[in-house]
């Protein structure tokens, strides 16, 4: 692996951690509710770009099921918090 | 396992800067806007152009490194695209919801005010929103 592309993989891991950061910020101040749904959602994003990013670092093609596996919790989660708020109850 | 030639770790290299660039970005975004309907914008930043790099630059890297296409990374993007409106939609419904319970002045009326079916949020305000 050439320095370059291992300094932009570890640039863009730092950056996703940067990012978390703020947004766990967000997360634990949020002033309503669903502001706090919103920041898990981003959170949830951020690790599945973590691990492609880590994928493309190991080479190995077993982290892609794993970030598509984080993309569908996320909508799983988001999709039933944001339902709990608005109705009271996830399954009616 | 062949090594990359140079352009390809290049476009590889861009494209992960670039998607860390677009990803603090929205979250910087997100950290500083004022209202929620404003904060729900910038992570769109963070939902399709830093997922679709990482996505190209996986899709690039795999394709040069195992000597065919490999384009699975690209059910990612698709599956992002699909569910990514939802939860926003469903965000933005649960805030105008709440907003309306909390009796805030220059919340939009409900579109079916008169009567009690339809458009669900606001028509029954629940009593702990």
């Amino acid at each position: 692996m050439s320095p370059l592309l291992s300094f932009a993989i570890f640039f863009a891991l730092g950056c996703y951690a940067v990012a978390s950061v703020l947004v766990m910020v967000r997360l634990m101040s949020g002033p309503r509710a669903q502001d706090r749904v919103f920041a898990l959602d981003l959170l949830y994003v951020h690790g599945m770009l973590v691990m492609l990013v880590l994928g493309i670092y190991h080479a190995s093609d077993r982290y892609f099921e794993g970030a598509l596996l984080i993309a569908l919790f996320s909508f799983v989660s988001s999709s039933a918090m944001a339902k709990f708020i608005l109705r009271g109850e996830v399954i009616e | 396992m062949t090594p990359l030639p140079g352009w390809a770790e290049a476009v590889v290299a861009v494209l992960l800067m670039l998607s860390g660039l677009f990803v603090v970005i929205s979250a910087l975004g997100f950290l500083r806007l004022p209202d929620f309907f404003l904060r729900m914008h910038p992570p769109a930043l963070a939902y399709t152009f830093g997922s679709w790099s990482v996505c190209l630059a996986s899709i690039v890297y795999f394709s040069m490194l195992e000597q065919r296409l490999v384009l699975h990374q690209w059910l990612i993007v698709i599956i992002l695209s699909i569910t990514v409106p939802v939860t926003t939609v469903l965000l933005a419904r649960v805030a105008l919801f709440r907003r309306r319970n909390a009796g805030v002045p220059d919340t939009p009326t409900p579109l079916s005010a008169g009567n009690g079916a339809g458009n669900g949020a606001g028509t029954k305000p629940l009593s702990d929103a």
